[in-house]
């Protein structure tokens, strides 16, 4: 993987405009295909995290409430 | 004054350690993001050979070092786990798991997306290839084995056979570029040689390496911290959690 030659003009910044970004120099499906599945990995992964977390507040939501039961079960006998 | 390291080692005082230090390395991870993304897209000139495909190296090649190095991490803990029987330290083999197999993914699947305009193909039986499919497997197994076991501890001990079994494909996924001619190119980036790269090419592909870091630490910290709570419902701290309602 050699050094990059700059193009010459006033492309300092690569791209002169959105369009030409996105087709990547005509490789814009190979680019953002991985880009795109490596965002969609991400996001995928925090959101089951805290699904996981919803689930366990939920499940002590369950056992708050048994534990207060039982707690005023102990006390009345 | 000595500080008492072992003090961490519980999974009570752990838990709000890391609860701690998870919006630290969130926000580094964030800002090294858009770093190294900017460096990758709006510094790093055209290479001359692959024209604009190459820019894929910012998640690949950061992708594929944190699968390895997750890897030996999550067998490091699994065997300290299984040697001294500490609770905490499976867990932390369990937290990285995942985390390890997206980054497995990630590089199987830009690796083919950039081998297909380069060369002519999604995927090829390549030695480097190969081995790191076989990572992905190893992940897989060591989760569906821990899923298949009902006992959290006896799940620890068998997760952490096949993760230390399997720590033996790291090196081999490391220097298969060597020890066979593969189609997939040598490291242009070691420890003993200068890298072979543009500097603005490999500045991008270091800031994406070092925001990979600091997303995984995040990351894991925050599943060992639900893994920690599903582990230990039954202690009287996490009763006091839910009483404060700051399960959190």
């Amino acid at each position: 993987m050699g050094g990059g030659t700059a193009k010459k003009g006033n492309r300092i910044m690569n791209w002169s405009n959105i369009s030409e970004f996105f087709s990547m120099g005509g490789y814009g499906l190979y680019v953002w295909g991985s880009y795109g599945v490596t965002l969609i990995c991400v996001v995928g992964e925090i959101l089951l995290i805290k699904n996981r977390h919803r689930t366990l507040e939920k499940q002590y939501g369950l056992t708050h409430d048994i534990n207060k039961k039982e707690t005023t079960h102990e006390t009345t006998s | 004054m000595a500080i008492n390291w072992f003090k961490y080692s519980s999974p009570a005082s752990f838990y709000s350690l890391a609860g701690k230090m998870i919006p630290f390395f969130t926000v580094i991870a964030i800002i090294l993001l858009a770093a190294g993304l900017y460096v990758g897209f709006f510094i790093a000139p055209t290479d001359f050979q692959q024209g604009e495909a190459y820019r894929i190296i910012f998640i690949h090649v950061p992708a594929a070092w944190m699968s390895m190095f997750l890897y030996v991490v999550m067998a490091f803990w699994a065997g300290i786990g299984l040697a001294f029987n500490t609770r905490l330290s499976a867990m932390f083999a369990s937290a990285i798991a995942p985390t390890g197999a997206m980054f497995t993914f990630v590089a199987l699947w830009t690796g083919s997306l950039w081998g297909k305009p380069m060369w002519g193909t999604w995927w090829v039986w390549d030695a480097r290839l190969t081995s790191e499919l076989i990572l992905l497997f190893l992940y897989i197994g060591f989760m569906s084995l821990q899923a298949a076991i009902d006992d959290p501890r006896r799940a620890d001990k068998a997760g952490a056979i096949i993760a230390l079994v399997g720590v033996v494909n790291i090196p081999i996924i490391y220097f298969s570029v060597q020890w066979w001619n593969t189609l997939h190119q040598g490291a242009s980036v070691s420890v003993n040689q200068a890298p072979s790269m543009a500097t603005t090419m490999l500045l991008g592909m270091l800031i994406m390496v070092f925001a990979s870091w600091m997303y995984s630490i995040a990351i894991i910290l925050k599943r060992i911290r639900v893994i920690i709570l599903e582990r230990e419902s039954h202690t009287s701290w996490v009763a006091e959690l839910q009483k404060k309602g700051t399960v959190s």
